[in-house]
């Protein structure tokens, strides 16, 4: 039986659980002895000049080697993502003016670690305080601008060439309209952002906590003009990233750049509340949907406007909309769609990918779309969306968002949810309720989802060396920051090569290893670099069969593998000669480098039910059940999956009730802290209900897709969509996320105000 | 992250403490169990010069019954974990270890004490409410010696309260509730956060948590019951008097709101109506 589709528990985790992981904080290597230790002097104004930075009572301070300001930089300002508008650069250290709450403007560099914060109070910075444009909405107006030699607030347009037509809609029967905002999120990962460097004549060695590797090295290369062999960038445990480890931030390269004025190594990790400010953050878009259709029910018409908050400097925010008009339509064959998106830069945080990076924007646009459509038309939501959904023998299917879905079952996917959550009960219970005038009501919310995984970055590398011992190793150039490569990765190459797992090394994120690869975001790990192992190893076999050709006197052909053995062996004759892979491995190296190119991505897809109760009087909303059929083909190890979807869900649900990021209008963050963000706890979930279903893809050998993202893409809507639900009975249609329970009485308290 | 520097003792007995405490006077904190002192520090809004630790003076840590006063007294560095846990305050005093059991998650409540957090003054913590419900005495001893002051006079302002720089809480003293009837209704987003509003009942005794400055009572419901109207419409006066703050959490409308349905729940649990 092969070990595919098994629990294999994590084989990365004793090391985890006991001994504990090595993060870049945590690095002993001698080559970082003597370090100097990195504080970062950040901006407490949102938009400023800085007309002067005095550092001399910090150089007095105890400890301290250099304090460095953007005067004593060489290296020119930087555009971070290259799509966007060019006069939009960030300084390494802000030396003219500053353009959000935690941008870095000077670098204190101290013996000790604890000796930084005292320095850093004593760098004497004086501001001439600017207008902060807050708001993306504000931004769009341009009256405040934040690169005036930009002349625009918008760093990029897209779908902006035609002006809306203002009859587009006219054929409806029935068409609504709702402004809804997917509120800005921080990524939070356990381990904070760090960095460590030291030079070996003019080659730098860096190590960074990140999800790519090889991406981080071109980033910080080209920004300290070097070549690309003159960096090594390594990634040593990796504690979360969520999207906000996704390329390097200008502050890699400053460590990188201070050892080597300092000659010596230098080592940063923020603090949680600069990380709270300095990460990337996510979301951030104000939408407006805009969905017509017939009486019936059959949509024929959605419009989709984005505003897309790019923060202070554009990051990889500015692609978010692309993907978010991309998968505008979600799961329905609409005959027409369009979508405008304008990326704005704003006085706050820089915004980039955050786990679903522009699909959870779509599906949240599109499935409040289908809720309000459905009762304006006084239908039942998930009869509408079955409706709707792309039927089964349309794919390959062209949607009209540009996309070409691989393969789904839509409707029979919304029907399991329905099934396992019960859903007819549970509208007979909640009409029951609603006679009774119960404090507590029922909200049912459904969602239908569809998204795109190992988009834009389809092809990807991997290695396997069996050793004359008979331990293997993969080199990949994905790398986990918690998924379990390291499993998953030794599965696959187990599976092909019959070596035991434990003889299996997986390993990732070192750029001199692996020079080249794409790291793990948008779920591309296993459709790209898991496929790319499982080719790799196949090839191995074919070379192993070559080479013991002429030791078994017979022909490649007549050969195969012995799994039990790993070894070959002659076909179909038992007691037959056969050569160990590792005797083959003694005589001559026995190694393949592969690229598995699958050319497109694939569109995994799910449906989602959420039941809430909302307290009517107080407005607090408890989560009584999520129900997830989560689609994405067949499953290498069923306990890693789910772990991913039961993280999803949790972020899902929390984007949903929970979280926000919120800044007040000078630009100051008011959720600096967990105690004011708001990270949900086990506590304020269900345990998941989670339903199986498996469509593969046709992209790949092994029809695989990615899950890394469902859960967050599926459960946002359901449990929004369920809160309005409960309180449809009141007249009310829609409540914006998070759905706290001040803006849950609000909204109720409004209503009833209203009716009054 | 990282506090300014600061001189530490942690004396062997309370008599040293106190000591120490009249010799550093303004320039020194008070440490016990640091959940508030400590963030406070690392992110630099407060620096104290000199932090004297009584986290580990086995002579707060207690809890005993006084039968001659008919009260319980509870030793000012009991942790919270210990007052949840303890048999002899359900049996006595069955509002305070519920409450006690609502204060952060269990890492804070093996840390931090009751004495702290009436202390610290913060008007959105739980027990100071809970303590002002059940008619409670702060003992606090100084170079001067002993005085007891009623809960209900110990606070003068969010973080101020009337001990003396040079005073330490020693002691708490709560009346035997008898078969009294109780509920604690503390509403939160998520099960660690402070109270967005709490409501804490100890007979027709009420305690209001982060509806003003300080931990307050709803007097006004207290008087309704007392002339004997019913729960509800004694509930829909708990906001009289207080001064609902203003945060990302509530609006001083929403709190208003709140702490009459709080209110409402909590006496009708106390009264067995719920």
């Amino acid at each position: 039986m092969s070990i595919l589709g098994t629990r294999v528990v994590r084989t990365e985790d004793p090391v985890f659980l006991t001994r504990g992981a090595t993060y870049t904080d945590d690095l002993t290597d001698e080559r970082l002895t003597g370090a100097l230790h990195l504080t970062l002097v950040r901006s407490p104004l949102a938009h400023a000049e800085i007309t002067s930075i005095d550092t001399s009572a910090a150089l007095e301070s105890p400890g301290v080697v250099a304090v460095v300001t953007g005067a004593d930089l060489d290296i020119a300002p930087a555009l971070l993502f290259p799509g966007a508008n060019k006069a939009m650069t960030r300084q390494f250290l802000a030396s003219d003016r500053v353009r959000f709450v935690g941008e870095p403007v000077a670098a204190v560099l101290t013996e000790e670690f604890y000796q930084g914060e005292d320095a850093a109070e004593l760098v004497d910075v004086e501001y001439e305080p600017l207008t902060a444009v807050i708001d993306p909405l504000e931004a769009v107006r341009d009256e405040t601008l934040l690169f005036p030699e930009a002349g625009t607030n918008t760093a990029a347009a897209y779908g902006h060439g035609t002006e809306p037509d203002p009859s587009w809609f006219d054929g409806c029967e029935a068409v609504v309209t709702q402004d809804i905002v997917n509120q800005r999120l921080a990524a939070a990962p356990l381990e904070t952002r760090a960095a460590s460097a030291f030079w070996e004549g003019d080659r730098v060695t860096i190590y960074l906590s990140n999800q790519n590797a090889q991406g981080g090295r071109d980033e910080i290369a080209g920004w300290l003009g070097l070549d690309k062999d003159k960096v090594r960038v390594v990634l040593p445990d990796v504690g979360g990233g969520f999207g906000a480890k996704i390329g390097s931030d200008p502050e890699f390269a400053l460590v990188a750049w201070l050892a080597r004025r300092q000659g010596r190594p230098v080592r940063w990790n923020e603090s949680r509340s600069e990380n709270m400010t300095g990460m990337v953050q996510g979301r951030a878009q104000r939408q407006t949907v805009t969905i017509g259709g017939t009486r019936e029910g059959r949509v024929t018409h959605y419009r989709l406007d984005v505003v897309q908050d790019l923060g202070a400097y554009p990051r990889l925010g500015t692609a978010l909309p692309v993907f978010t008009r991309m998968m505008a339509p979600g799961t329905y064959d609409i005959e027409n769609v369009e979508s405008r998106a304008r990326a704005v830069v704003t006085n706050t945080t820089s915004v980039a990918a955050y786990r679903g990076a522009g699909r959870p924007e779509a599906t949240a646009a599109i499935e409040r779309a289908m809720d309000l459509f459905a009762a304006e038309i006084g239908k039942d939501p998930a009869e509408v969306r079955r409706l709707n959904v792309v039927a089964p023998d349309k794919f390959p299917f062209q949607t009209k968002g540009g996309a070409e879905y691989d393969s789904g079952e839509y409707a029979k996917a919304l029907d399991l949810a329905l099934t396992e959550a019960g859903y007819e009960r549970l509208r007979a219970e909640q009409k029951a309720r609603r006679e009774r005038g119960d404090v507590r009501q029922l909200g049912i919310g459904v969602s239908s989802y569809v998204e795109i995984t190992g988009g834009g970055a389809y092809a990807e590398n991997a290695s396997v060396e069996v050793h004359d011992d008979g331990s293997v190793t993969v080199l990949t150039g994905t790398s986990p920051h918690g998924q379990g490569h390291a499993t998953a990765w030794a599965m696959l190459a187990s599976d092909q090569l019959g070596v035991p797992l434990e003889k299996v090394t997986v390993k990732h994120g070192d750029t001199d290893l692996v020079p080249q690869g794409g790291g793990t975001m948008g779920s591309r790990s296993l459709q790209t670099g898991g496929v790319a192992v499982h080719q790799a190893s196949a090839e191995l076999i074919d070379l192993a069969k070559q080479r013991a050709a002429d030791l078994l006197e017979a022909s490649v052909d007549d050969l195969e593998l012995d799994p039990a053995n790993a070894a070959i062996t002659v076909k179909g004759v038992p007691g037959a000669k056969s050569v160990t892979l590792a005797e083959l491995a003694a005589a001559e190296p026995l190694k393949v480098d592969t690229t598995w190119d699958g050319e497109k991505p694939t569109f995994p897809f799910g449906a989602h039910v959420c039941v809430v109760e909302v307290d009517t009087e107080s407005g607090k909303v408890t989560v009584e059940r999520i129900v997830a059929v989560d689609d994405a083909g067949p499953i290498l190890n069923p306990l890693l999956c789910e772990g991913q979807r039961h993280g999803g869900i949790a972020q899902g649900i929390a984007q949903a009730l929970l979280e926000e990021v919120l800044f007040d209008e000078e630009g100051q963050p008011l959720t600096g802290t967990f105690a004011d963000y708001g990270i949900p706890s086990a506590a304020e979930l269900p345990s998941f209900d989670l339903v199986e279903m498996t469509t593969p893809t046709p992209i790949n050998p092994m029809g695989y897709k990615g899950i890394g993202e469902a859960g967050t893409i599926g459960s946002t809507p359901a449990t929004q969509s369920a809160v309005i639900d409960a309180l449809s009975h009141l007249g009310i249609t829609h409540i914006d996320m998070p759905l706290t329970p001040l803006r849950v009485w609000e909204a109720i308290h409004s209503a009833a105000e209203g009716s009054k | 992250m990282i506090p300014l520097a600061f001189d530490y003792a942690r004396p062997d007995t309370l008599d040293d403490a106190i000591a120490l405490l009249a010799e550093k006077g303004e320039d020194a904190s008070v440490l016990a169990g640091g959940h508030s002192l400590i963030p406070v520090m690392k992110v630099r809004l407060g620096a104290p010069e000199f932090l004297i630790d009584i986290g580990r003076l086995p002579e707060l840590s207690y809890i005993r019954l006084d039968e001659a006063a008919g009260e319980v007294a509870i030793g000012a560095g009991t942790k919270h974990r210990d007052v949840v846990n303890s048999e002899l305050l359900a049996a006595e005093v069955p509002l305070l270890p519920a409450v006690a059991r609502t204060v952060g998650d269990p890492q804070i409540r093996a840390r931090g004490t009751l004495g702290g957090t009436l202390a610290h003054a913060d008007p959105a913590a739980d027990l100071p409410a809970a303590v002002l419900a059940l008619d409670g005495t702060v003992v606090l001893q100084g170079p001067r010696g002993k005085r007891s002051v009623p809960i209900g006079e110990f606070y003068t302002g969010v973080f101020t309260s009337v001990r003396e720089p040079d005073e330490l809480i020693v002691e708490i003293r709560i009346p035997r509730c008898g078969d009294r009837g109780w509920a604690y209704e503390k509403f939160t987003r998520r099960s660690n956060d402070w109270g967005i509003v709490g409501v804490a009942v100890s007979g027709d005794r009420i305690g209001l948590v982060n509806m003003g400055s300080t931990a307050l009572r709803a007097t006004a419901t207290e008087q309704a019951l007392a002339e004997g109207r019913p729960i509800a419409e004694a509930a829909a006066l708990a906001a009289e008097g207080t001064e609902p703050p203003s945060d990302t959490h509530g609006t001083p409308e929403y709190r208003t709101h709140l702490v009459q349905v709080l209110t409402r729940r909590a006496l009708e649990t106390a009264h067995g109506q719920r």
